[in-house]
């Protein structure tokens, strides 16, 4: 059997157990945990060394706003894995709905972030230290200025990667709905749903890491 | 593409449900007048276990290989060598 051959056939391999797609996937996401890991160690140890560059959840960040966008994330991996259950029954008006869904949850998402983003921009929280002048949420214009530009910094970092995976998760699910309205995808070969399922399932997990150490404690 | 064993359908919307729920009992927690450790601590814990149901059901960990349990959980002592190491610096 030749490699190209190999690499076709989706048979377990004989070590893992899984197939090439999946092992891949799941190696690649387990690279993820590590970046991610760099980023969040990152913003848990500056807060331990310059605790006056923060301030406590809700100040300045829309805890609520926030928590219904976690909602809705949590909302897209349900659909994501009835998406995933729909075309391992055969079902392919099944999976092209649920990918749908899929798909508007996380533009959903991404649009929240991103007007979060200017909200939190317009009332100074900005990573740069000479522009910097957040007053809190609900507060004067010439109130007294909180925090201090590591705060942004690292918000802005850790919440614009984890944003620009969403992103890009998103474009992957346009491609897996538009191979799934080619009829790709069947009750038996399905590999392309289970890893896309991987992969955004990975950014949810991410998030509800990210939202309890980023926006609550 | 099989993934694994066949088992029975995974409880997708009562893990879904046990998520909604927890989201909302960390957002209430956060808010409680506790002291910071022991907030941090409860509102970790909580995201571990939401984490953890995310990777069990809806990544279907639980159904797959236990040699792909092993790949999974072989970051952890990297990332605990890279917080403890780093965290004594302060």
């Amino acid at each position: 059997m030749t490699t190209f051959a190999a690499a076709a056939d989706r048979s377990p391999m004989a070590g893992m157990k899984v197939y090439n797609l999946k092992l891949g996937m799941w190696v690649f996401l387990l690279s993820a945990v590590m970046f991610f890991t760099g980023l969040i160690g990152s913003y848990v140890i500056l807060r331990f060394a310059h605790p006056d560059h923060f301030v406590l959840p809700g100040e300045v960040l829309n805890v609520p706003l926030t928590a219904f966008n976690t909602f809705l994330l949590i909302c897209s991996s349900v659909t994501m894995v009835k998406a995933f259950a729909a075309i391992e029954q055969g079902d392919q008006q099944g999976l092209k709905t649920w990918l749908k869904a899929t798909i508007v949850l996380g533009a959903i998402f991404v649009g929240v972030q991103i007007w979060e983003y200017t909200l939190l921009t317009g009332e100074g929280f900005v990573p740069m230290a000479d522009s910097y002048h957040t007053v809190g949420r609900g507060m004067p214009e010439d109130g007294p200025v909180i925090g201090g530009p590591l705060y942004g910094s690292t918000f802005y970092t850790m919440t614009g990667f984890h944003g620009a995976h969403v992103t890009i998760g998103v474009l992957c699910l346009c491609f897996t709905l538009w191979r799934a309205t080619k009829g790709e995808y069947t009750a038996t070969s399905h590999g392309g749903v289970e890893i896309m399922g991987l992969y955004w399932h990975f950014v949810d997990l991410v998030w509800i890491i990210l939202f309890t150490i980023v926006y609550l404690i | 593409m099989a993934t694994g064993e066949d088992h029975k359908a995974p409880p997708y919307m009562l893990v879904f449900v046990v998520l909604a729920v927890f989201t909302i009992l960390e957002v209430l927690f956060a808010f409680t007048p506790l002291s910071t450790v022991v907030k941090g601590v409860g509102l970790i814990g909580m995201a571990l276990f939401k984490a953890l149901l995310v990777a069990l059901y809806y990544m279907h960990l639980r159904f797959e290989p236990k040699r792909l349990w092993l790949l999974v959980v072989s970051p952890i002592p990297l990332i605990m060598i890279l917080l403890v190491v780093v965290l004594k610096e302060y």
